[in-house]
């Protein structure tokens, strides 16, 4: 029957036969994605499984997918085998510092970029640009000595001041996003005597809301997952993020797999959480982040 | 008139203000740091003993008397070289799959982009455990379809690369919306112009699709490479005490640099080891730029 359709098909005169040819490709394409999905599925489902576990059934061979019994205490356990309340406390509020510093000073400077004229605009802005592909380790080694000498080794400050300096690739973003935005808003608003500071925070703010949301929930799965940074400046249990932690706890003692995997599933909870409710900003974020970063 | 310029004079004024924040960042945090940077790498910098100018003597010493300058940087290349293509490969082709009319296709999208939400130190650590030599469940896979003797992954020299390559293509699987997107873009009458004229689903990918995704393929191609040249976080989490996994085989530059600095406190040593990334970074750029205008495509651009 298949091998009787296709040499017709492959004539590509319309008809039954190419219509064949479509469905057959459709098929086919539906297989490999359902084939892609269980492997991008796997390692999750795996971590899962594993989280799950009495500790016997780690080490079986060959592996136990479906543990039993279903070990929720895992996650109990994993929780209090390191001082994860504090390092949730900690990264809690690092992230939320960085993500204020970050839309103030981002959506500040992009307005400028955008909205207003002034001698060297374009110049700075091919800077900003060209700063973006200046490799992050070229910049870290002088940033290191620069806040060990301000005395910042051993704080957050490190960590949180920068975002408050607007970061380029925010900037060029929410620049991108309010050029967008129709000057007439803002004249009019200019003309009822507003100055550039309430039009920005009344008309500008606002209108950028989705923009706004994109870049807060990057800054907040990036800051939230960043581990050379804290691992870098924070030097005391008192101060060390879940990612520290995370890394410390496996290498601390000996691993217990399930309870790594399940305090890895804690960690991660929060960005999944956002993921979910906010979907639709991460995939435009990623489409924009990518089409302009990689 | 002199109205006119006070207004302008005015703007010029709130612009500067408004772009400060971008403006001091970049002095203190990026050009300073850099000038800093370009003259410690010509001095014998720890940061404890006073600075002392050594000339050209790091990069002599880098590129002539250290064998694991020339390891990390073959290990990068070996990474970049493998991992560039390839995750242009597996989004592009995750993208062509979806942009079929398919049932369960949010589904599917929901799916692909998860990659992108799992991230950070739980995810390196699963792989780990995902490729674990003796209990995870790739090599009881492997053992199940008749592989006696599976590779030790992370354990061994020859793996530790691929192994690690393997899970970025996880991570790649991600990057297909940006390939969707452009996907969308294509006009139809060109495919089916391609139709009438009797060409293969094959040519038609080749002749049609890639040539007009060719500015994002560029694109991802740049920033690719770029990225690539700075992988090592993954390897200072995976390979044990960071120390670059068996026999150097996942030593990359970034994270040879980074025990340089942060491990050894040699600053100048290191920062000559930055420069001559940037320098990388920069030629193969301006490489790529040279060649792309033989095959990226853009619309609107008079060519033949």
């Amino acid at each position: 029957m298949t091998t009787d359709n296709l040499p017709i098909a492959t004539t590509r005169r319309g008809g039954t036969g190419s219509r064949f040819i479509d469905r057959v490709g459709k098929f086919m394409a539906f297989v490999l994605l359902v084939i892609i999905s269980a492997l991008i599925l796997f390692p999750a489902l795996w971590m899962l499984s594993t989280a799950l576990k009495p500790d016997v059934q780690v080490y079986a061979n060959p592996p136990i997918w479906i543990p039993s019994p279903i070990k929720w205490e895992n996650f109990v356990q994993a929780w209090t085998l390191a001082p994860f309340t504090r390092y949730t406390i900690n990264t809690t509020l690092y992230t939320a510092a960085v993500i204020v510093g970050t839309l103030l000073s981002c959506s500040l400077a992009a307005y400028g970029f955008a909205k207003l004229r002034f001698p060297g605009r374009n110049i700075l802005f091919t800077i900003l640009l060209s700063t973006m592909m200046i490799p992050g380790m070229v910049t870290m080694i002088p940033q290191y000595i620069l806040f060990s000498k301000l005395g910042w080794v051993g704080s957050y400050l490190p960590l949180i001041v920068p975002s408050y300096f607007a970061g380029a690739f925010f900037t060029f973003l929410l620049r991108q996003f309010y050029l967008g935005i129709p000057n007439e808003l803002s004249e009019a608003a200019r003309v009822d005597g507003a100055n550039d500071l309430w039009i920005w925070w009344k008309v500008m703010v606002p209108l950028s809301k989705p923009a706004l949301a994109t870049v807060a929930i990057f800054t907040f799965e990036g800051t939230w997952d960043s581990y050379v940074g804290p691992l870098l400046y924070l030097n005391s249990d008192k101060l060390y993020t879940l990612q520290v932690g995370l890394q410390f706890f496996r290498t601390a003692s000996e691993v217990q797999w399930q309870y790594l995997m399940a305090a890895s599933i804690l960690v991660m909870l929060p960005v999944i959480i956002i993921f979910f409710a906010f979907q639709k900003y991460f995939v435009e974020g990623a489409a924009i982040g990518s089409g302009v970063k990689g | 008139m002199a109205k006119m310029s006070r207004l302008r004079r005015q703007e010029a004024l709130t612009g500067y203000l408004f772009i400060m924040p971008w403006l001091l960042g970049f002095l203190i945090f990026t050009a300073g740091p850099m000038l800093f940077s370009l003259f410690a790498s010509f001095t014998n910098y720890d940061i404890t003993s006073q600075m002392r100018w050594v000339g050209i003597d790091n990069y002599r010493r880098l590129f002539f008397d250290d064998q694991f300058f020339w390891i990390s940087l073959g290990n990068t290349a070996f990474y970049a070289v493998f991992a560039v293509p390839l995750s242009i490969a597996v989004g592009l082709t995750i993208a062509v799959l979806l942009n079929q009319k398919i049932p369960g296709q949010r589904v599917f999208r929901t799916i692909f982009f998860l990659p992108k939400v799992l991230t950070g130190v739980a995810v390196l650590l699963l792989w780990l455990w995902v490729f674990n030599p003796d209990f995870g469940p790739i090599n009881t896979f492997l053992r199940s379809i008749g592989i006696k003797y599976p590779p030790f992954w992370f354990g061994d020299p020859s793996w530790a690369k691929p192994a690690l390559i393997i899970m970025s293509m996880w991570g790649a699987a991600g990057g297909y919306i940006i390939y969707l997107a452009g996907l969308q873009g294509i006009p139809k009458e060109l495919y089916e112009a391609a139709n009438l004229d009797g060409a293969s689903p094959m040519q038609q990918f080749f002749k049609i699709t890639v040539p007009m995704m060719s500015p994002t393929i560029y694109f991802k191609l740049i920033t690719g490479i770029s990225a690539a040249l700075q992988f090592w976080e993954a390897a200072l989490i995976m390979s044990e005490g960071g120390k670059g996994g068996p026999s150097y085989s996942t030593l990359f530059y970034g994270l040879y640099m980074w025990q340089t600095a942060f491990g050894d406190y040699k600053m100048g040593y290191a920062s000559a080891m930055a420069w001559i990334l940037l320098f990388i970074t920069l030629a193969i750029t301006l490489v790529q730029n040279h060649f792309s205008r033989r095959w990226v495509y853009y619309e609107g651009e008079a060519k033949e």
